[in-house]
């Protein structure tokens, strides 16, 4: 810190100011490493803050910065951490430590999970591809089928899970992404196609008419605007679900981009928020900051205590009354299923509907006997399949007339 | 420009407890010239903020209310059209040029809001409420005149600013904002007061009150804050409940838990919370109070 008394001549002045501001730029990038959105602006401001007098303290100085800097609840709990981290030497306290946290080495990575999905060599894909859980049915069945005539075709009626080779699953992938923008453009036009006046705008007809020296020749009428769907997506990323997760996060990835408003939650043991992580325009290097993100994901799965956070903590804020909950799971639930009926009934209070997608549902002798999925299933508006890219697409028209 | 100490002592004396870093953040507003950003539960005090600032700086305080569909002609300014076109009746007959320059003359301009803030002599405080509430595309035309502090009227020509106001904008998080918005403003995390905020809080609201009864009424607050329920009581309910019992003349709290529970309904604005806070409840929360 520029502690400096007023005894230094000028070279050594700059010298002090030299090493402050390269200083200074270093915490800037730690800052948007840590997903500050710092601009050069307020790097600017940040100089002329400590040029006024707001350095002589590190408490006043952290302070400052943290009000300039801060963009978000988020942003603010971890700063101090992060200038303390930086500044004074010490130790980061671990709820600051998004990035490169020691827990996500531990435990199987979302970005880990979806190399295997992907770079699949032969032989073990079989291993890899059918659930840890003894519930799946007939897993490599239906392999045959693909080796029909048109492959494009054909995929879009294959189960996940049987998806091995990894062009078939970079394909499944892009057809999830482009899947979601074709539901967005669809939404929208029919959104702007209803749009019809049907009340007489009073004050804006008489302004219109004052050329007509005030006679109402040209009437203006009043149209309720539309708020655009908004979709809420839950995905279960257990280890029970890991044969999905993959193509629902590409899936994700494409609804976050095209549609105009959504949000991403992703659940196992917790619910995390990912919606800023998967805004990354590249789909790989979303998916890579998701895995720092979501710890622990392959592990069981508390469903209940999930949306019990979301309840509590992001309702308010990605809920309105024109929103749709898409809850991706296969209610495999480890923690209490009351607790998730009781969640569910105060989520179906709060939102337009509730779709639960179930990818086991399509599966042979498959029923919602799960304690968990049963308790949910009351509040659910619509409970269907989403074990193939066909499936998702059969939604689309669902989700259009809300 | 004044001191962080300054600002402290004012905000004080304008009857509002601020936290140490609110001060910084207030002479950083001026330092800077940014827009502040409030965000906080509802009920913590928010819009407070922007009173008290206006205190501080011994100036008006304009506030504009945002809400779904706002627009320009409420926010920033409209013609008053209906006088309007009286003046065209009148004034018949008369050169078409000079009907026009009449009309479209500052007489006939409404100021909104956002149009009076910036017309000012000394700058006032423009408190910009619930800006999550606010439709994107008003966002975006905020965004525009807090980086400008100019309005261009089509029949009058560009408004510039005469002073910079003081803004600040205060958000209870019912839509994510636009990285846009956010990165022009200062961030300022409002939090539920602690206890010893509280007390100090309650007893410059409300007369009557003893420092012991208002510790009391805050620690008690506090406890309920940890309880489980939809609706956290803010500290505006906090004074709420504390004037009802001052008017009950309650000076303990721990004389008369009967008159505890039954006044909690000031605090408690759901049923599910009421149903939550039972008698057992209110009294281990009270038996920690002591």
């Amino acid at each position: 810190m520029s502690c400096c008394g007023s005894t230094l001549d000028y070279a050594e002045l700059d010298e002090v100011s030299r090493l402050v501001s390269t200083r200074l730029a270093a915490f800037l990038r730690t800052l948007r490493d840590n997903g500050f959105p710092v601009g050069l602006a307020e790097g600017r401001d940040a100089a002329a803050l400590m040029a006024s007098g707001y350095a002589a303290k590190p408490g006043l100085l952290r302070s400052a910065l943290k009000h300039l800097f801060s963009a978000r609840k988020s942003d603010w709990e971890k700063f101090d951490g992060l200038f303390d981290a930086f500044w004074l030497g010490k130790r980061v306290r671990s709820r600051s430590m998004t990035v490169g946290s020691t827990k996500a080495a531990n435990s199987p990575s979302l970005k880990s999970l979806q190399d295997k999905g992907s770079e699949v060599p032969g032989n073990q894909s079989a291993t890899d591809q059918v659930p840890s859980s003894d519930d799946a049915p007939d897993g490599r069945s239906g392999e045959g089928k693909m080796e029909g005539a048109s492959r494009a075709e054909n995929l879009a009626e294959v189960d996940f899970r049987q998806l091995a080779d990894p062009e078939q699953i970079e394909q499944a992938h892009d057809a999830a992404a482009r899947l979601a923008k074709v539901m967005r453009t669809r939404l929208t036009r029919r959104d702007l196609a209803r749009r019809r006046g049907y009340r007489l705008d009073l004050r804006r007809t008489i302004h219109k008419n004052i050329s007509h020296g005030g006679v109402p020749i040209t009437l203006v009428k009043r149209q309720r605007k539309d708020k655009p769907l908004r979709l809420v997506v839950l995905l279960d990323a257990s280890g029970s679900m890991s044969l999905y997760t993959s193509v629902f996060l590409r899936f994700i990835h494409g609804v976050l981009d095209e549609f105009r408003e959504a949000e991403a939650f992703l659940f196992h043991t917790r619910l995390a928020f990912v919606s800023d992580a998967m805004k990354e325009k590249d789909a790989a290097r979303a998916l890579d900051r998701l895995s720092l993100l979501a710890q622990g994901t392959g592990g069981g799965t508390k469903i209940g205590e999930s949306l019990k956070t979301f309840n509590r903590w992001h309702a308010a804020r990605v809920l309105h009354s024109r929103s749709c909950v898409m809850i991706v799971s296969d209610g495999y639930e480890t923690g209490d299923a009351a607790l998730l009926g009781r969640e569910m009934a105060a989520l179906s209070k709060r939102c337009r509907r509730i779709v639960w997608l179930n990818p086991m549902m399509a599966w042979k002798g498959y029923a919602p006997v799960a304690a968990g999925i049963k308790a949910a299933l009351p509040h659910v508006d619509l409970y269907a399949p989403a074990n193939t890219l066909q499936s998702l697409a059969a939604l689309e028209p669902y989700l259009a007339k809300l | 420009m004044k001191t962080r100490e300054e600002i402290a002592e004012r905000l004080a004396a304008s009857g509002y407890i601020a936290d140490g870093e609110l001060a910084t953040a207030i002479s950083l507003m001026q330092l800077l010239k940014r827009p502040l950003l409030l965000e906080g539960e509802a009920g913590v005090g928010k819009t407070e903020v922007a009173k008290a600032l206006a205190g501080v700086h011994a100036t008006e305080l304009i506030r504009l209310q945002c809400y779904e569909g706002l627009d320009q002609s409420s926010a920033l300014y409209e013609w008053n059209y209906q006088r309007q076109l009286l003046a065209i009746q009148a004034h018949r007959g008369e050169d078409a040029d000079a009907v026009e320059d009449r009309i479209f003359s500052e007489k006939y301009l409404l100021e909104r809001p956002l149009l009076a803030a910036i017309r000012r002599d000394k700058p006032p405080v423009l408190l910009i409420d619930e800006i999550d509430r606010a439709d994107d595309e008003f966002e975006a035309f905020l965004l525009e005149l807090l980086s400008d502090f100019q309005v261009s009227i089509p029949e009058l020509g560009t408004v510039t600013a005469t002073t910079i106001p003081h803004v600040v904008l205060t958000s209870n998080g019912t839509r994510e904002l636009s990285d846009a918005l956010r990165r022009r403003c200062l961030y300022h995390y409002v939090d539920y007061p602690d206890v010893d905020r509280e007390a100090r809080i309650i007893m410059t609201r409300i007369d009557g009150t003893s420092a012991s009864l208002s510790l009391q009424i805050a620690r008690m607050v506090e406890g309920i804050r940890k309880e489980e329920l939809r609706k956290v009581p803010g500290v505006a309910e906090t004074l709420d409940w504390a004037a009802a019992l001052v008017g009950l003349d309650v000076r303990d709290l721990l004389e008369v838990p009967e008159t505890v529970h039954e006044t909690l309904m000031c605090l408690l604005k759901t049923q599910e919370d009421k149903a939550r806070m039972t008698r057992e409840v209110t009294e281990r929360i009270l038996g920690k109070v002591a």
